[in-house]
């Protein structure tokens, strides 16, 4: 594989680009492969790539509906962090802050990984509290936790209305200074090229019909290009994973909702960490472009139509204006929808099925890019070995019939209470 | 026609709380508190006129294009 490098890159200016390798192949389905990985997103991709890096098991497909980060991967806001107070989440996160510092490296793709910082607002003087024990937690696992006060959050975002007559006035704020974010795109081209390098089949346009599933036993998929053998099977479809579960008689703690988001127009740079304002469903950072890029909550109803409507989109960009005014002076430039897989804690499952060789990877709720590389990380090495790993044990599917549910957001079994 | 901001959901109607003063498996709590078909498609969900008469209903809506079929009384049987 021709390596991107700055003297490549001069070499393949002198034939104006015009010779430079293909990314990845376009292959036709083999007959049959000792892993299939349905869904060619980041978490699918980054899985195919560590199966062949850390477990050298090559015989690897990526089945791909479309094309390979058309889903999430390609519509999330980019956001990096591990803020989280639960040792599951905050453990597994942390890891994957590990692998996102080292990935641009270690892919030979500038993911543009912007370890700028994120704030979450704090609005009175219990959740500061809250937060107070929220960032001890973090320490307490090895995470990067900051409180701040209100006069520390002024100097950071000077342009947020501080007046003290707001609906909900800025107490302080806790900061995870090595939050950040990354080039989404990047991150599923960068896996899927070094995982194409080491031999496995990426294979778009090609939807999975139906599971060939014996004596509880999976033994292959069937394909819209035909029936492809495997000995093991891994799920990594986010939004479609009840369509695939429905083929598989199996009936998961999971729904498929909708997600928005939208950028403004660029403007010059003007917001360099990424805010929170979680009481009013709003958080915000700003592009290398320089786009105010934005989002909020979910629509709150069952859909798998990948855009949204327009009273959620005006619910959050009023809160956005009511924390930082400015924004109301800008034009709107995109907007678009996503389909997120709710978890009923709002945690995710990485985790094998009563199915030998059935393996899940479902449950990212909103939080699913940041997510990639762990999830990929913990998800080869379940499927390699044929047991959880400990950073993922406390993903497991049976955790709502036994109980031991991730309490991380107190969202409850209601996902559309949010 | 009322705007959809008047409503609120309530989540898939076709779920059926266990009988009670019978011996009920944790399976049963499950399915009934977690586990969800998620369909797309036809799906039958609850919704709640939280801005006006306050009401729950059932209403059959797709989950791909959000068409509304058709709604129903909260009580009515739904074939």
């Amino acid at each position: 594989m021709q390596k991107y490098s700055i003297f490549n890159l001069v070499k393949n200016a002198f034939s104006n680009h015009q010779n430079w390798d293909l990314a990845w192949k376009d292959p036709e389905p083999k007959e049959e492969y000792d892993v299939v990985i349905i869904g060619g997103g980041g978490h699918g991709l980054a899985t195919a790539y560590y199966l062949a890096k850390e477990h050298n098991i090559t015989k690897v497909a990526i089945i791909e509906k479309g094309w390979i980060g058309g889903g999430n991967v390609g519509r999330n806001t980019t956001i990096i962090r591990s803020n989280y107070m639960h040792d599951e989440n905050g453990l597994f996160s942390e890891f994957g802050m590990d692998l996102w510092r080292k990935m641009s490296q270690d892919l030979n793709y500038n993911v543009m990984f912007s370890p700028r910082g994120i704030i979450n607002l704090a609005h009175s003087d219990a959740q500061m509290n809250a937060y107070a024990r929220r960032g001890n937690s973090m320490r307490l696992n090895g995470i990067d936790a900051v409180l701040l006060n209100r006069e520390e959050v002024k100097e950071i975002i000077p342009m947020a209305d501080f007046s003290e007559n707001v609906r909900f006035p800025i107490f302080g704020g806790l900061m995870q200074p090595s939050a950040g974010t990354a080039r989404h795109d990047a991150v599923a081209w960068g896996y899927a090229r070094q995982a194409d390098d080491m031999g496995v089949d990426i294979i778009q346009n090609c939807e999975v019909i139906g599971f060939d599933v014996s004596a509880g036993k999976i033994n292959g998929i069937r394909t819209s290009r035909g029936n492809i053998k495997a000995k093991k099977v891994g799920l990594c479809v986010a939004g479609s994973t009840n369509i695939l579960a429905e083929k598989l008689n199996m009936t998961l703690p999971i729904e498929t909702h909708l997600l928005q988001a939208c950028v403004s127009e660029p403007v010059k740079p003007v917001l360099d960490s990424v805010v929170t304002f979680g009481a009013g469903h709003f958080y915000i950072s700003q592009s290398d472009k320089g786009e105010m890029v934005m989002g909020g909550d979910l629509d709150g109803y069952n859909s798998y139509a990948q855009r949204g409507n327009l009273p959620t989109l005006q619910h959050v960009l009023t809160e956005g204006i009511a924390m930082m005014p400015f924004l109301s002076k800008l034009k709107m430039l995109r907007t678009w929808g996503g389909i997120m897989d709710m978890s009923m804690d709002g945690s995710p499952i990485i985790d094998k099925t009563h199915i030998d060789g059935l393996y899940l990877n479902c449950g990212w709720c909103y939080g699913g890019f940041k997510a990639t590389p762990a999830s990929g990380w913990t998800f080869a090495h379940t499927i390699a070995q044929d047991r959880v790993h400990e950073l993922n044990a406390g993903y497991s599917l049976n955790r709502f019939n036994t109980g031991h549910l991730i309490d991380e957001k107190g969202l409850g079994t209601k996902t559309w209470i949010s | 026609m009322r705007p959809q901001i008047e409503f609120s959901y309530g989540g898939d109607a076709s779920v059926k709380r266990p009988e009670l003063n019978k011996e009920i498996s944790d399976q049963e709590w499950d399915d009934f508190v977690y586990n969800r078909k998620s369909l797309r498609g036809k799906h039958l969900e609850l919704w709640q006129h939280i801005s006006g008469c306050r009401q729950w209903i059932k209403v059959e809506r797709d989950t791909a294009t959000h068409e509304i079929f058709k709604t129903f009384k909260a009580d009515e049987e739904v074939a």
